[in-house]
């Protein structure tokens, strides 16, 4: 094994795994990219990289900058591991409403939070920021649901690693947030390989979030509509908290990979793939490990109660 | 999602053999949900999904997607995560 100079040279080349004992058909295979690898812990690694690194290049970030950005975890968890060693300062708007662990993984890198409605969930937090962003105009603003680095990112390392390592690759399914994953993979991948297919999974959304009061509040990220989803996901289907459960802990049970919840809703998304073709290659995306949502419940509680707990807190 | 609009409830029966149908019958039975769920040409909007046994509409075949008894259609505002 090489020796890294830093911690950051660690961020990609994420292992792949097969767990096609999870699929419901003998002709397909799934297989599970464990990006709970990467250092910070999460796929978010990749974007937080890839944009601080541009905004140093094109030259709107310089040492001493101050960075602002909403996240409901992951994205801030990563940004801050890479602001404490480049020597920035960080703020994290951060909904009430995420695991305490998420808040103290925030708090050991040095990161400040700024808490926004629990809720009024992701939404508000991305409103709260832009409105911080504009009455500080010396902050550097990253967000990620409009930075072209982020999908750039997976379109330059994430897809090319899952085509190097699954040539066969006929399917792929990810969570979408920002949607940079689906972007950035789906576009690579459909450029190489047209006929594969890029479904797309949705953490439930509506009752979980009890400030959304109204449908005016939706919100659909500029990345989405700049990278033509609407025209390069083949499929979408929102996955519930009882069922993300379930399969986050056949992935412990029946493979040993203790992911966070939205992998397991990945996962449930990968299976109905898998039911409705004849054979194929399913890739999906594990975007986290499990250590931030032990205090949920999420893999030793009773299974119905920490579904409704679930459902009351934000975790992708 | 539609609660304050469907006079309170969290879920509504509604009759129609496609999405669109199923939205008419709706609007006709609550009018306010109207201005929450379509624009002015009669499409779904653009911060709203509808689904159809979890699966987004407009995947499938939009507002001519078909639903038979007994399937469940969710009307939820898009929510970014990250």
């Amino acid at each position: 094994m090489a020796v890294y100079d830093s911690i950051l040279d660690l961020i990609g080349n994420t292992p792949i795994v097969d767990v096609s004992q999870l699929s419901p058909n003998p002709k397909v295979r799934i297989l599970a990219k464990l990006e709970g690898q990467n250092p910070a812990g999460s796929v978010k690694d990749r974007i937080a990289m890839a944009m601080i690194e541009a905004a140093e290049s094109d030259g709107t970030l310089s040492p001493g900058r101050t960075i602002i950005e909403p996240s409901s975890g992951n994205t801030g968890i990563a940004l801050a591991m890479i602001c404490r060693l480049k020597g920035y300062q960080l703020k994290i708007v951060l909904p009430e409403s995420v695991t305490v662990e998420r808040r103290q993984m925030l708090e050991a890198f040095g990161a400040e939070i700024i808490p926004s409605p629990g809720g009024e969930g992701s939404n508000g937090a991305v409103r709260m920021a832009q409105w911080l962003a504009d009455e500080n105009p010396d902050w550097v603003f990253l967000y990620q649901y409009g930075n072209e680095a982020n999908p750039t990112a997976h379109y330059n390392t994430t897809g090319p690693e899952i085509l190097r390592d699954v040539p066969e690759i006929t399917h792929f399914v990810a969570g979408l947030g920002t949607s940079g994953t689906l972007m950035g993979v789906g576009t690579y991948l459909k450029e190489q390989k047209p006929d594969v297919k890029i479904y797309a999974v949705e953490p439930p959304s509506g009752e979980r979030v009890e400030g959304l009061r109204s449908l005016d509040d939706g919100y659909v990220p500029p990345v989405f509509e700049k990278w033509g989803g609407m025209e390069l996901l083949d499929g979408k289907r929102i996955v519930r908290p009882l069922e993300s459960l379930e399969w986050t802990r056949r992935l412990v049970s029946d493979a040993g990979i203790f992911a966070g919840p939205s992998s397991g809703a990945a996962l449930a998304g990968a299976v109905k793939v898998a039911q409705r073709i004849d054979e194929g290659t399913i890739v999906f995306i594990v975007c986290d490990g499990g250590w931030k949502y032990l205090s949920t419940g999420a893999y030793t509680g009773d299974l119905e109660a920490t579904a409704d707990n679930l459902d009351k807190i934000i975790y992708f | 999602m539609l609660r304050p609009a469907a006079g309170g409830q969290s879920s509504v029966e509604a009759a129609g053999d496609t999405i669109g149908d199923v939205v008419k019958s709706l609007i006709a039975a609550h009018p306010g949900l109207e201005t929450n769920l379509v624009d002015e040409n009669g499409d779904v909007r653009r911060f709203v999904n509808v689904y159809v046994n979890d699966e987004d509409i407009r995947f499938l075949d939009k507002l001519d997607t078909k639903v038979a008894d007994g399937d469940e259609v969710a009307i939820l505002p898009a929510v970014a995560g990250g």
